[in-house]
């Protein structure tokens, strides 16, 4: 489950006991503890439905919570209307003023706060020169191209130098190559500002490259907030395992568990061990995760998992082929081989061993799906 | 794709660009002609289609309207009857003061006495007399007295003989308006239309006071319509708002409830306006029951200005809404958030980012709503008395009771061109592009 952090004085955003419906019958989130530290870039990751963009709707101001208090600097925000709480945002598709050039665009928070126009001018010129657009100042924003719409409205949203900074799915609209590159900018502007951000977004490749830490949501739920690496590397439940990265799932029921090592036995007879993670004790059903990249086609002897399964189908990708092979009954197992000189030719129908760590493998939580 | 067919390709871009001509099809042929020998079965079959319709709007739209705008120029009325005499008459000079000579006397005589026997149906002396008589009002009975002894006169002089019969036609005016009236094209009716005239000098001049009834009646037009194109906008705004942000379900119903009226027939929806406003009507009795107005001193609200107001802002109401809500049905609903969430309050919000997107659907509305009430007819004419009417009443009135074609012809060709200079200035303004009627 998520780390709890205990309430500190030092969180600059925090959720407590958050709940959300829209129609009294659903929760849409249910029971929400979160702390988000000053400066940091924390991402709400999840499948759409999972409640993460309701979560920021209310941060936003723009959904009442419908229990539970949300704090910004340790201020209660609850009865705050939107436009008092001083927080930048970035819309999903990016909501530029179409009637207004890209200068009144970036111009309109200032205008709001009275600024003198002298002021905003030199500050319109400023963020146009960080987002490198000072040419397009006076364009409408349908004669920018997706990408440079998208740096004004993170301009926009910067522009009156709030301390938190929220960003609805910014980048779906974008094709791939302008994605990754948007990210990079992104994650800059946020190093050299040092504001908040929270972002949310469906794309588990944008969260791990931009965020200090990834929520990640499912059910009205966090069921998992840490940092990318430990997302990936110590899954705390079969959700997060399957939703980050490529996983292998295997069922079975725990036999023994010693120093954290569970014996886990496959409905076929096979016996494994794997790392203890998010399962109680002996006799429980548990569904094991184990990464692609981590399993040995051919193991040493002495592997402490090995196994024999088929081969059904070769995908050849250059850098490694994508083997997909029956094992122990589930034919989606999926072996990342490494492409080397000296390997052996595959064929699809073979038999292979194939073996693992036992701390690659994670027993988790049991599911059926 | 195998490697002989990036070859074949590669070869004909260098024919092409080697031999620099017009480019060739494969068969040889011009490329130019051959796109317009396979579009052409496109083009024929798409003209066609429309011939109908162009067929349709010349004959019941170009040319009547040509036909409208000719007939407030041309009246025949006096070359009809007297042929001779009109031509004749374009030899006299008015300006020396002097009647026409004893000749020009004697053909209108002739020719007078000639339409009294041959009596064509529409060149009669009556139809010559009613065309002078709207510019020299009185003069009619004159004509008709005249015309029914002038067969008596045999022998000359004539110009005695007539004064004989009438002491009117000794009349300087009288003979100088004839001598005008028997040119087919005049701009006599437009002027009377702007309530102006020829006075007796001939110089176009302002009608006397008591004459001044289009003008003022065009104006009156101009500024119920403005008024009731405010008021429509001012209701249908927020109307058309709550149809495009309301649940689908809801704004369905309510969106039925702004169409009703367009499946009520015209005169069922002002006659129960005329229900509801009369004196002894519903909202009276409500008001004398509610004890805010006595019973002796109900409120007069139909058959006058405001019944015309009240009831044309009801019909047209719809042709305000639907523009606006299929402009609002547009905007997203994250650009107020946008604004908000940059620290815009509602008000300043929508001032400064919703209004200006809804201009497209209040400019066409606004265009749509006065251009119609400009030109309305039936609802002024059941609920507005005799000072809630149009002038598109009085237009009516020319065509079917007083028979004054010319006069009503110049009159509507009057409120075409008031239409087409808004039409223009809306262009100037807003951009007739920037419309959006849905």
């Amino acid at each position: 489950m998520a780390e709890k952090k205990s309430a500190t004085d030092s969180s600059y955003v925090r959720f407590e006991n958050v709940q959300k419906s829209y129609d009294g019958e659903v929760l849409v989130v249910k029971d929400l503890n979160l702390d988000i530290q000053k400066g940091e870039f924390v991402t709400m990751l999840g499948p759409s439905g999972s409640g993460k963009s309701t979560c920021l709707m209310m941060l936003a101001g723009f959904e009442p919570a419908t229990h539970g208090e949300i704090f910004l600097d340790d201020r209660p925000i609850n009865t705050v209307p939107p436009h008092k709480r001083g927080i930048g945002m970035v819309f999903q598709n990016y909501a530029l003023f179409p009637h207004m050039t890209v200068a009144e665009n970036l111009a309109f928070p200032l205008e709001v706060r009275g600024m003198s126009r002298s002021d905003q001018e030199d500050r319109v010129k400023q963020i146009l020169d960080m987002v490198e657009l000072s040419q397009m100042a006076d364009r409408r924003p349908a004669q920018l191209s997706g990408g440079q719409q998208q740096r004004v409205a993170v301009a926009r949203s910067l522009v009156f130098e709030p301390d938190l900074v929220l960003m609805d799915e910014p980048l779906g609209a974008l094709d791939k190559q302008l994605r990754e590159q948007m990210q990079y900018e992104i994650k800059h502007i946020h190093e050299n500002l040092g504001v908040t951000v929270v972002y949310v977004t469906h794309d588990q490749t944008e969260a791990l490259t931009m965020s200090d830490r990834v929520a990640v949501f499912e059910d009205g739920v966090i069921q998992q907030l840490s940092t990318a690496e430990s997302l990936y590397e110590d899954p705390q439940n079969s959700f997060v395992a399957q939703f980050i990265g490529e996983n292998n799932k295997l069922n079975g029921t725990v036999e023994k568990i010693t120093k954290g090592i569970c014996q886990v036995r496959l409905p076929d007879g096979t016996l494994l061990h794997s790392q203890q993670v998010n399962v109680d004790g002996v006799g429980d059903k548990t569904t094991m995760s184990l990464r692609p990249e981590r399993i040995e086609l051919d193991p040493p002897k002495g592997t402490k998992n090995i196994i024999t399964g088929r081969i059904e189908e070769l995908i050849y990708l250059g850098d490694h082929i994508r083997v997909r092979m029956n094992v122990a009954g589930n034919d989606e197992f999926i072996v990342k081989v490494r492409n080397r000189a000296d390997k052996r030719p595959l064929k699809e129908g073979q038999e292979a061993k194939i073996g693992w760590l036992a701390e690659d493998c994670k027993a988790l939580d049991y599911t059926s799906q | 794709m195998s490697d002989t067919a990036i070859n074949t390709m590669g070869n004909k871009a260098q024919n092409a660009a080697v031999n620099n001509g017009p480019l060739i099809a494969a068969d040889g042929t011009p490329l130019k002609q051959k796109l317009a020998k396979t579009t052409r079965a496109m083009k024929t079959r798409a003209f066609l289609l429309t011939m109908p319709l162009v067929l349709f709007i010349i004959i019941s739209f170009v040319i009547p309207i040509g036909q409208m705008l000719h007939r407030g120029f041309y009246n025949p009325a006096v070359s009809n009857v007297m042929p001779s005499f009109s031509v004749a008459i374009k030899d006299w000079d008015e300006t020396t003061g002097e009647l026409p000579s004893e000749e020009i006397f004697e053909i209108f005589v002739k020719d007078l006495a000639l339409a009294k026997k041959n009596r064509e149906v529409g060149k009669t002396v009556g139809n010559m007399a009613t065309r002078i008589n709207y510019e020299l009002p009185g003069s009619r009975s004159l004509f008709t007295k005249s015309a029914r002894k002038a067969g008596k006169i045999t022998e000359g002089p004539y110009k005695e003989a007539l004064f004989a019969l009438d002491k009117k036609w000794d009349n300087h005016n009288l003979w100088r308006t004839l001598k005008r009236a028997s040119n087919d094209y005049t701009i006599s009716f437009f002027l009377a239309a702007l309530d102006m005239k020829y006075d007796e000098a001939g110089n176009i001049t302002r009608a006397d006071e008591l004459y001044r009834i289009y003008v003022p009646i065009l104006m009156k037009t101009l500024l119920l319509s403005a008024l009731i194109t405010l008021l429509c906008f001012l209701i249908a705004y927020p109307v058309a708002y709550l149809l495009s942000t309301l649940p689908l379900a809801t704004s369905n119903l309510l969106m039925i409830l702004v169409l009703l009226p367009f499946w009520t027939s015209l005169l069922v929806r002002t006659s129960a306006w005329i229900a509801m406003l009369q004196q002894q009507g519903i909202i009276n009795n409500i008001f004398v029951f509610l004890g805010l107005i006595g019973d002796e001193s109900r409120i007069q609200m139909i058959y006058n200005q405001t019944g015309t107001v009240i009831s044309m802002v009801h019909i047209l109401l719809p042709f305000m809404i639907l523009p606006l809500y299929s402009v609002m049905k547009t905007i997203p609903p994250s650009y107020m958030r946008a604004a908000k969430s940059m620290g815009a309050t509602n008000t300043y919000a929508f001032r400064r980012v919703y209004f200006p997107q809804t201009i497209p659907g209040i400019a066409a509305g606004t265009l749509l709503v006065f251009i119609l009430a400009i030109g309305y007819y039936i609802t002024p004419a059941l609920v507005g008395g005799s000072d809630g009417l149009f002038i598109s009443n009085l237009i009516a009135d020319h065509i079917k009771k007083t028979l004054n074609w010319s006069l009503g012809s110049a009159l509507a060709a009057i409120l075409l061109v008031v239409v087409m200079v808004f039409y223009w200035m809306y262009n100037r303004l807003v951009g007739v592009d920037k419309l959006k009627f849905g």
